[in-house]
């Protein structure tokens, strides 16, 4: 069922010696009566930008944390270029770690936060005040050194650990959501910023993330987990254009689900036969379709109506009823939704492409 | 949560203390403030009044007489010698200890809180019968063993270990506060997480990263100890030891002039402490 493991990552290491492979060998961990991690296989090509993505409680975390040495898999093993690292402590490991939470230490200042690490190395005072200074300025914050931690926003913050991160030149790049404390806007700039940073230090990044669209639109690829289990990983495009799986369908993006009958590897929906993306089916089965693959014309003899319309600038999203009832979403261009103001009769069909299938929903039937 | 910490920006502290919103409140503050006030310094007043008093009108005879007085020193020195050492011990008793649990064993944390919080609800009274039991149980059997000497080496009246551990367990509980406070404001385990990520060994966590962000934590926790050592009375008296406290008391039955310019004087003292490390604690910018 996995799709074909691309090989986008291939590109971004050209030149980037400085980032190492990561390999998760079948890492298994339980707390008490929860299974966090179910054997967990998953490698990250050095240099590529990784996301993890996957509801909360997936077990994003603590693969994460088993890298860092915060956490030790039951069974299995962590290997950093294909040496396992599961018993070396965490201050010995070459990764360099951003927390969800504020984790600056508040009687530095941000300079010395970010030369904390040069500091327990020893280097001299005058050298990683230095560095620290360039790093602040890799981060975009150049004149921030001398303020504390509780005179920074929290984007502020975040940037000062990640310099502090970067400060002692990982190899491995551990970001456990570090965007989800601030505000949309400066979560987008971040990100954006994380993903330049990281594509010129050439540094393997694991980005951990609830947020689908923020993994798609910065990772090379995106690791989708489930209850401990790797669901599907490769690029953002092909997860988003063919998931491995029904969960992966649901989870990442929109999908509406409309009944149709199977025969197969053909399909009947919505009284047109489109090919299935999968093994044969047969019977009573809900064709997984895109709000944009929705083609909607308005015709006054259509069964469908439409009944509910938000404008998104390029796009519209149309809700619309069709003749049994039941409801779907639709993505038409943004000039469109005057034609297709709510009311409107249309007829709906899709784009004739290969469709993923799964079990018929409970509620569907009725 | 660890940001969270209420530290003022610089600028906007005293703006807001100093001016009432109102008329009424400012009022209220001041009537409230002088009761206080009066509650507090009458009682003192009275006190210095009753020590410079003379037949011939004012005299600072008895302040003079303090440093003179037999045994001063050395039950002043006592004091302060068994403050020190109980405020060491229990601060390498509580701290790692309520770090280990925040980091290892969350589930703990309401049983050392109990632990720590029992001394209070023992009487002192209660507390030295029990020490003054386990102390008298000597038997002759044992008078060379080493625990025997141990025992006796305990109860050097030039500096009672013994004491120390009394006074440990009565701190218990201000130390536990005022540390609990002090961790429940930053967030340890990712402050330990981070620093670990940063290639801190232990020892430099705790040192490096922990100790300094308890700072005020630690201040108020030995300052507590040391108020209490400052003023312990019963445990000392009860098991025949001469502290400051209890040289106070002795002092009193035949000068009393001089006990009362001393008690004066050891409020003065703890104040000045107090002071100093209030301002250890806060001296952050
Ligand atoms: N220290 C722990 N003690 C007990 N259970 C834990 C512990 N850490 C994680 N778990 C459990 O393991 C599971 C996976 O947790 P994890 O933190 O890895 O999830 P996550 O994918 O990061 O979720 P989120 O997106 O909410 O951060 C959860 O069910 C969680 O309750
Ligand atoms: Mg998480």
């Amino acid at each position: 069922m996995t799709a074909p493991t691309t090989g986008a990552a291939g590109d971004v290491t050209t030149g980037a010696a400085a980032g190492a492979r990561v390999e998760f060998r079948g890492l298994y961990r339980r707390f008490g009566d929860t299974v966090a991690l179910d054997g967990l296989d998953l490698t990250v090509e050095p240099g590529e930008l990784l996301a993890l993505l996957g509801p909360s409680g997936c077990g994003k975390t603590t693969a994460l944390r088993c890298v860092a040495g915060f956490e030790h898999p039951d069974e299995g093993a962590v290997l950093v270029d294909g040496r396992d690292i599961t018993g070396v402590p965490a201050n010995r490991r070459d990764a360099g770690m951003v927390f969800q939470s504020y984790s600056l230490f508040p009687n530095l200042n941000a300079r010395d936060n970010v030369a904390f690490g040069l500091r327990v190395r020893k280097v001299a005072a005058a050298k990683r005040h230095a560095r620290a200074q360039e790093l602040l300025e890799l981060v975009g914050l150049p004149s921030v050194g001398e303020r504390y931690p509780h005179q920074l926003s929290g984007g502020q913050q975040q940037r000062v650990a990640l310099a502090r991160a970067l400060a002692l030149e990982p190899r491995v790049l551990l970001l456990d959501e570090p965007l989800s404390a601030l505000d949309a806007k400066v979560r987008v700039t971040l990100r954006e910023e994380i993903r330049r940073l990281q594509l010129s230090l050439g540094i393997t990044t694991i980005f951990v993330t609830h947020d689908q669209e923020e993994a798609l639109s910065i990772a090379d690829r995106v690791a989708v987990l489930r209850a401990g289990r790797l669901e599907q990983v490769t690029d953002p495009a092909t997860l988003y254009d063919r998931p491995a799986t029904p969960f992966v369908a649901e989870f990442v993006g929109t999908m509406n689900h409309i009944p149709g009958t199977a025969s197969g590897d053909r399909v009947t929906v919505l009284g047109r036969a489109l090919p299935v993306d999968g093994p044969a089916v047969h019977g009573n089965v809900d064709v997984l379709v895109r709000p944009e693959a929705v083609i909607l014309t308005p015709a006054s003899d259509g069964t469908a109506t439409v009944v509910a319309s938000s404008f998104r600038g390029s796009t519209a999203r149309l809700r619309v009823e069709l003749a049994d009832g039941s409801e779907l979403l639709a993505d038409v261009p943004g000039h469109d939704s005057v034609r297709l103001a709510p009311g409107v009769r249309v007829s709906v069909t899709l784009v004739d492409r290969p469709v993923l299938v799964s079990e018929p929903r409970v509620s569907a039937g009725a | 949560m660890a940001a969270l910490t209420p530290a003022p920006l610089p600028g906007d502290a005293p703006a807001s203390s100093g001016r009432g919103r109102k008329g009424r409140p400012r009022v209220w503050r001041v009537v409230v403030l002088s009761l206080a006030a009066l509650y507090f310094l009458v009682p003192m007043a009275a006190s210095f009044w009753f020590t410079v008093d003379d037949p011939q009108g004012f005299s600072a005879d008895a302040y003079g007489q303090i440093f003179s007085a037999p045994g001063f020193g050395s039950s002043l020195l006592l004091s302060l010698g068994l403050a020190a050492a109980t405020i060491v011990v229990v601060l390498l008793l509580t701290l790692p200890a309520m770090l280990a649990v925040r980091l290892g064993a969350p589930r703990l944390r309401p049983v050392l809180e109990v632990v720590c919080t029992l001394p209070l609800v023992v009487p002192p009274i209660t507390f030295v019968a029990g020490i003054s039991t386990v102390l008298r149980f000597g038997p002759e059997y044992l008078a060379r063993t080493p625990f025997y000497q141990t025992i006796i080496a305990m109860q050097n009246p030039d500096f009672p270990v013994v004491l120390v551990l009394a006074y440990v367990v009565l701190a218990l509980p201000f130390a536990h506060r005022s540390l609990d406070a002090g961790l429940r404001a930053i967030d340890v385990p990712t402050l330990v997480e981070a620093a670990r990520n940063c290639g801190a060994s232990w020892p430099h966590v705790v040192f490096r990263v922990i100790v300094p962000n308890l700072r005020s934590a630690l201040a108020s926790a030995s300052f507590l100890t040391l108020a209490l050592v400052l003023g312990e009375f019963t445990v000392a008296r009860l098991l025949s030891f001469q502290p400051f406290p209890v040289w106070i008391v002795y002092i009193s039955g035949s000068q009393a002039q001089v006990s009362v310019a001393v008690s004066l004087f050891s409020l003065l003292l703890t104040w000045l402490v107090l002071l100093a490390v209030s301002v250890a604690g806060r001296n952050r910018s």
